[in-house]
């Protein structure tokens, strides 16, 4: 059924004369530009959803250690932070959230400048400035939390 | 136009909205909180001081809309893990949506008094 009708064209197709070859709409051919040749973006999709869920734990155990439990943020002050960190458990708390929470951000941002931010150096400018924003601020609490020093004065 | 043809309006769109918004919000304030925590690594003083502002009631509204912002996009959040992993996720992506706003209300009900009670007590004495 279906071969009568691509046997309405004048050529016939054998293997002496092959029919032309149509790429898949997304093949990776020798010019795929270099950014669409890995599955950056797959990891990334699920890199959003697995810290995702990982962060709903800590950032809401975070809220209520923070600002609900023992007074809420009156009680928080340099004693404070001091007690938590001289236990390893929540200087690898904050760590961790640390890290996923930026680079979830920084994901999330670089999703929604590549959304609207439409003339490439816009784009390009924006995103630099988000790179250097996470990475000094990844940077910057992870080292505060791993040089913090109770006795500092 | 026919109708219910386009994807706009209703929960779906309106719900990718409020993840966006409130996302962006949450990543601007973590930039000023890792900021102002690392202050312990210059003095107790300037950290008590600059924490002190944190305890002011205007800011405990606004850490009030923080809460707000981070439960909304924690909850919707699984929501949409739910809508991509679980393979009933998109039939029941409306009913999840208002099970994200009800368990929102409650859990804003209930932390308004931690939150907010300080700058309560400031505002109209004892």
């Amino acid at each position: 059924m279906a071969i009568e009708t691509t046997q309405v064209t004048d050529t016939t197709y054998s293997p002496d004369n092959p029919a032309p070859v149509i790429e898949p709409p997304r093949a990776r051919t020798g010019r795929t530009p270099r950014a669409t040749r890995t599955n950056f973006e797959l990891y990334g999709w699920l890199f959003m959803r697995l810290s995702g869920i990982v962060l709903v734990v800590l950032v809401l155990g975070h809220l209520l250690i923070q600002l609900v439990l023992d007074g809420g943020v009156s009680k928080v002050s340099f004693a404070f932070v001091a007690g938590r960190w001289a236990s390893p458990f929540w200087q690898a708390w904050d760590l961790i959230m640390l890290w996923l929470a930026m680079l979830h951000g920084g994901n999330g941002l670089r999703t929604i400048i590549n959304d609207y931010a439409e003339r490439d150096t816009t784009r390009f400018w924006l995103k630099m400035l988000l790179y250097t924003a996470t990475v000094f601020t990844v940077l910057l609490g992870t080292l505060v939390i791993f040089t913090f020093d109770p006795n500092i004065r | 136009m026919p109708a219910g043809t386009l994807y706009r309006g209703r929960e779906g769109m309106w719900s990718w909205v409020a993840h966006r918004v409130t996302g962006v919000l949450v990543f601007f304030f973590l930039f000023v909180h890792v900021l102002d925590t690392a202050l312990v690594r210059v003095s107790p003083e300037a950290y008590d001081d600059t924490i002190a502002v944190y305890k002011t009631p205007i800011v405990a509204f606004m850490e009030y809309g923080l809460v707000a912002a981070v439960l909304f996009h924690a909850l919707n959040g699984l929501r949409v893990v739910a809508v991509d992993f679980w393979n009933k996720g998109a039939r029941y992506q409306r009913q999840m949506l208002w099970t994200v706003v009800g368990v929102w209300a409650v859990l804003m009900a209930g932390a308004a008094y931690p939150v907010l009670g300080h700058a309560f007590r400031e505002l109209f004495g004892s």
